[in-house]
């Protein structure tokens, strides 16, 4: 019924919106947006992980260790991204061993979808390590002293007490760097991961739409970021302390 | 290292007992030679001008703050033994500062049950019983799910204590612990500590609050640019100062 519909709006008004009533299409696009869906979870969390390992590693008593951090946000911080998914896929990639896939043929360690998770999580993982260094920086001196005259070690205050006021100080910021993050997973349709920009980028290629996909398109972004935002403030809102920063 | 015979000088039933404690920061020296004894269940309050080192004293005595040179020992631990186990230590002295410092995302009755439970691995049940007496104790019954922000200042600091008393310290420090309060509320955690002290918990006061001292010390050390100028029952340092500048700080803050 709603293909029927779909398909006398492209009659009568000449809006052609065949993912709602053409069966490959629908299934192209709804298969763009669950591996755009799974691009973003998987870059939100392992970015979040190199932001809080980063971070704690840039407070090493071991200058090396010190250094390879700042190294490490320097490079992905100042080199633009879609250079540096080339740079994975085509430049680390290629160097990658190849793993027989038991059929004969043989594959390379990694697929376009696995670089492009790499490469942006490192990227985003990058700035995060800036944001949490900001907000593991606004925990008081004193809190901590605190917690050393307690008989916390420096990890135990770090995960009991650094962390999670860290975390709240730096929620704001991570905010706006995972909505970044979301909407660059795009930049995956370079190396063919069958997101939603490579899925339109096909649909709008063979059925000739590309007015009325690219408003799909940007309404979809427009809803999943629109998803993220409130389930940040709804964490947000969750981890708020009261009478904190009164 | 024993107590006792190469350790001239440090008495065998002192708690805590520093010999000539150096400390510079930079090209300032904040302890210029400090030696004291403090016996188990002696309350002793440190006064002095602002900047001559008192906090940085107790800072050093619970190893927050290295020496340069001397020595510090607590309940028969050197604290300037490079073999230190500062776990062992801090659970020997307890801290309590001006700031309170309490962790502001834990609830008051958290804040007293973490470091028992995080650090000495001990059982939640008992440390949240432990932790609900001490809330008691310090006056607090009923503010168990406040957070630190929805409590006064003086609550803060009573909670801070109760967090400090939850290691059971052998040696409580407190360093200028009412500066940061309301008048109405510095004698709800003076009372506080006078009730420590009353148990025969060995307390070791930073303060300016000079009655108090008076009143609950048994003994008052005067320091002044990083050395003891003098010390004695209160009654003696308040009502007979030998030194011109005990007389003179104390004519200008009684």
């Amino acid at each position: 019924m709603v293909a029927e519909w779909f398909r006398q709006l492209k009659e009568s008004a000449n809006v052609n919106l065949t993912i709602f009533y053409d069966r490959f299409d629908g299934l192209t696009y709804l298969n763009g947006l669950a591996t755009t869906v799974k691009l973003s979870a998987a870059c939100l969390a392992l970015s979040v992980v190199f932001g809080i390992g980063g971070a704690w590693l840039q407070r090493s008593g071991w200058a090396p260790l010190r250094w390879l951090v700042n190294g490490y946000v320097a490079f992905f911080r100042n080199t633009p991204p879609l250079a540096q998914l080339y740079f994975f896929y085509f430049g680390v990639g290629s160097i990658m061993p190849l793993i027989p896939d038991g059929a004969g043929g043989t594959h390379r360690l990694f697929d376009n979808f696995q670089w492009a998770v790499i490469s942006m999580s490192l990227f985003a993982g990058a700035f995060n390590v800036e944001i949490f260094r900001a907000g593991i920086e606004a925990v008081p001196k004193a809190t901590t002293d605190a917690a050393e005259a307690l008989g916390y070690s420096r990890f135990g205050a770090y995960i009991h007490i650094v962390l999670p006021l860290a975390f709240r100080i730096s929620l704001p910021a991570l905010n706006n760097n995972l909505v970044t993050m979301v909407k660059g997973t795009t930049i995956a349709y370079a190396i063919g991961v069958p997101e939603l920009l490579t899925a339109s980028a096909t649909i709008w290629n063979a059925s000739t739409n590309i007015p009325e996909m690219m408003n799909v398109l940007m309404i979809t972004f427009l809803a999943l970021v629109g998803i993220l935002v409130v389930a940040m403030h709804r964490i947000e809102r969750a981890l708020h302390i009261p009478g904190y920063n009164r | 290292m024993a107590a006792g015979g190469t350790m001239s000088g440090i008495s065998g039933d002192a708690v805590v007992s520093l010999r000539d404690v150096h400390k510079s920061f930079g090209a300032t020296e904040v302890l210029g030679g400090i030696s004291m004894d403090v016996g188990r269940g002696d309350v002793v309050c440190i006064i002095g001008p602002s900047g001559s080192g008192k906090s940085t004293l107790l800072r050093c005595i619970n190893a927050l703050v290295p020496v340069d040179r001397g020595e510090i020992v607590v309940a028969g631990m050197t604290v300037t033994s490079p073999t230190l186990d500062k776990l062992a230590l801090r659970r020997k002295v307890g801290i309590v500062f001006q700031q309170y410092n309490l962790f502001p995302h834990k609830t008051a009755l958290q804040n007293v049950m973490m470091a028992p439970i995080h650090v000495l691995k001990r059982d939640r049940r008992e440390v949240e019983e432990l932790a609900r007496q001490l809330m008691r104790k310090v006056r607090l019954s009923g503010k168990e799910a406040c957070y630190p922000g929805e409590l006064s200042g003086g609550q803060q600091q009573r909670v801070a204590i109760a967090r400090s008393l939850a290691m059971k310290p052998e040696v409580m420090m407190f360093d200028e612990v009412t500066a940061a309060l309301d008048p109405e509320t510095v004698k709800e955690v003076l009372t506080t500590i006078r009730e420590l002290a009353e148990d025969g918990m060995t307390c070791m006061l930073v303060t300016h609050e000079m009655g108090f001292a008076r009143e609950i010390a048994d003994r008052v050390y005067f320091t002044d640019r990083g050395v003891i100028v003098e010390h004695g029952p209160p009654k003696e340092l308040f009502g007979s100062p030998r030194d011109p500048r005990t007389r003179e700080f104390l004519e200008h803050v009684l």
